[in-house]
């Protein structure tokens, strides 16, 4: 083997020398894969051909042990909840009055916008989520599908009806998501009944709750309150327009006394995302650019 | 040889961390298994296979769930490399010592992490990431450290004995 050959012939590179290139190598990959795509496609293509098939696999296991376990969990809990539920039906009984008019509005609302048809006529693939962020810091995932099957960079991610996150790094047969709870992601929505807009920003903090941070909210009239749908807006350059992001749960004025903050409830569990769809539509080959990009 | 059982462990580490560990997380947090096999490389094997090991980990981290690549490599390469130093003072009998070099290298990058991801972005409140994430990944490490200590002690000198006999039989 190497190793033997360059002891019998005595020239060992010393250790500390091979920390200094080691070093000199991670600096420069990095500086690489932030600027350039060359080194990143090439990594890319190399871990989805050796690393992916063996995540899929035990991605299978893993969710057929969670469900197993939620299946005992339910059992305990069914009890519990039942009286729970009780109280809840009342409640809902209620929201649902509540829930009704706001249909009525959001209909008015979307014919309004023309939503309606812009947001089912987006062609979407499906792709199961196959791997979460080793660490604890990020909420970041990995999807079994990627430029093979058309998957894209800056592709919006959805799940039962909300935006999930976007495409922030794409594989032969895999890519990465960056959900919107992650504490990098930033994105860019208005509050649907008032088309104010305001920044929905991941937080770690909020994450253990579910919940996700607001804030620049610029509304003088004081329109917006608990409960309003917010989605993405028209002038974000990465997310395409209407996609629900969630309910507003809790609203105040900033120490600035000119924009509003709170937090916002997201309308996808994603303690529990299992199959995602992707936009394959991105966001520069709408309006605008679309004649643009036609020419290409 | 021995290198090669080294890989395979690690990718395997990665590839349970990523998939299988996620749905046996506590509250959503998941103990860092990657550090504890460059820690453990480390100081059982050594600098180089210190640095091996936290190169490779770092790179697979970096590769599948990192804006960019690099950065959780040169962490866990200084890792491996700092863990490696601490092989003179390593002896196979004493459990203690290697479970505190593991905490202290899951500590040390956890650290690091908040300084160069949340704190570099105004992310100040240091005693609630602390709490709420450090000390819980902290624990579950020590713990998984403790219950993987010895099978990996039995697998690393497994793996001596074959590539030491690899050498064996090339030089005769």
């Amino acid at each position: 083997m190497a190793r033997v050959q360059l002891k019998r012939r005595k020239v060992v590179i010393p250790t500390q020398y091979v920390l200094v290139i080691l070093t000199v190598l991670c600096l420069a990959l990095m500086i690489l894969t932030l600027f350039t795509d060359v080194v990143s496609s090439l990594l890319s293509g190399i871990g989805g051909y050796t690393i992916v098939p063996f995540q899929n696999g035990m991605t299978q296991v893993g969710t057929g042990f969670t469900k197993q376990m939620e299946n005992l969990r339910q059992v305990k809990t069914v009890l519990s909840e039942n009286e729970a539920l009780a109280e809840r039906v009342a409640e809902l009984e209620q929201e649902n009055n509540q829930l009704t008019i706001d249909r009525y509005e959001l209909t008015e609302l979307r014919q309004l916008y023309a939503l309606d048809e812009e947001y089912s006529s987006y062609k979407k693939i499906g792709a199961r989520v196959t791997g979460k962020d080793p660490g604890n810091w990020y909420s970041v995932f990995v999807i079994d599908k990627g430029t093979d099957d058309g998957v894209k960079l800056d592709m919006n991610v959805i799940s039962g009806g909300g935006l999930v996150g976007i495409v922030t790094k794409v594989g032969p047969n895999w890519a990465q998501v960056r959900s919107i709870i992650d504490d990098n992601s930033k994105v860019s929505a208005s509050v649907l009944s008032t088309a104010d807009n305001l920044i929905v920003a991941g937080n770690l903090k909020q994450m253990e709750h579910g919940d996700i941070d607001f804030g620049q909210l610029l509304d003088n009239a004081d329109r917006v309150t608990v409960g309003d749908k917010v989605v993405t807006s028209d002038i974000s350059d990465r997310y395409l327009p209407g996609i629900t992001i969630g309910y507003i749960s809790q609203i105040q004025m900033d120490p600035n006394n000119l924009t509003k903050s709170g937090m916002l409830t997201p309308i996808v569990d994603f303690e529990h995302l299992d199959i995602v769809l992707i936009i394959t539509q991105v966001k520069e080959h709408t309006g605008a650019g679309a004649g643009e990009q036609s020419g290409l | 040889m021995k290198r090669l059982i080294e890989l395979i462990t690690i990718v395997l580490a990665f590839l349970l961390q990523c998939t299988l560990f996620q749905s046996l997380s506590f509250a959503g947090i998941v103990p860092n298994l990657l550090v504890v096999l460059t820690s453990a490389y480390g100081f059982m094997g050594g600098e180089r296979e210190g640095m091996f090991a936290g190169m490779i980990s770092g790179l697979l981290m970096d590769l599948f769930y990192a804006p960019f690549v690099g950065l959780n490599a040169l962490i866990f390469l200084y890792i491996g490399y700092v863990n490696g130093m601490a092989n003179r003072l390593f002896y196979p009998e004493d459990i203690k010592f290697p479970i505190f070099c593991i905490s202290l290298s899951d500590a040390s990058c956890l650290i690091l992490q908040y300084m160069l991801g949340f704190l570099l972005r105004a992310r100040l409140d240091l005693p609630y990431y602390v709490l709420h994430v450090m000390i819980p990944e902290l624990s579950y490490t020590i713990l998984t450290a403790i219950v993987l200590a010895r099978p990996l002690l039995k697998l690393f000198g497994f793996a001596q004995r074959l590539s030491r006999g690899d050498e064996a039989s090339e030089d005769f």
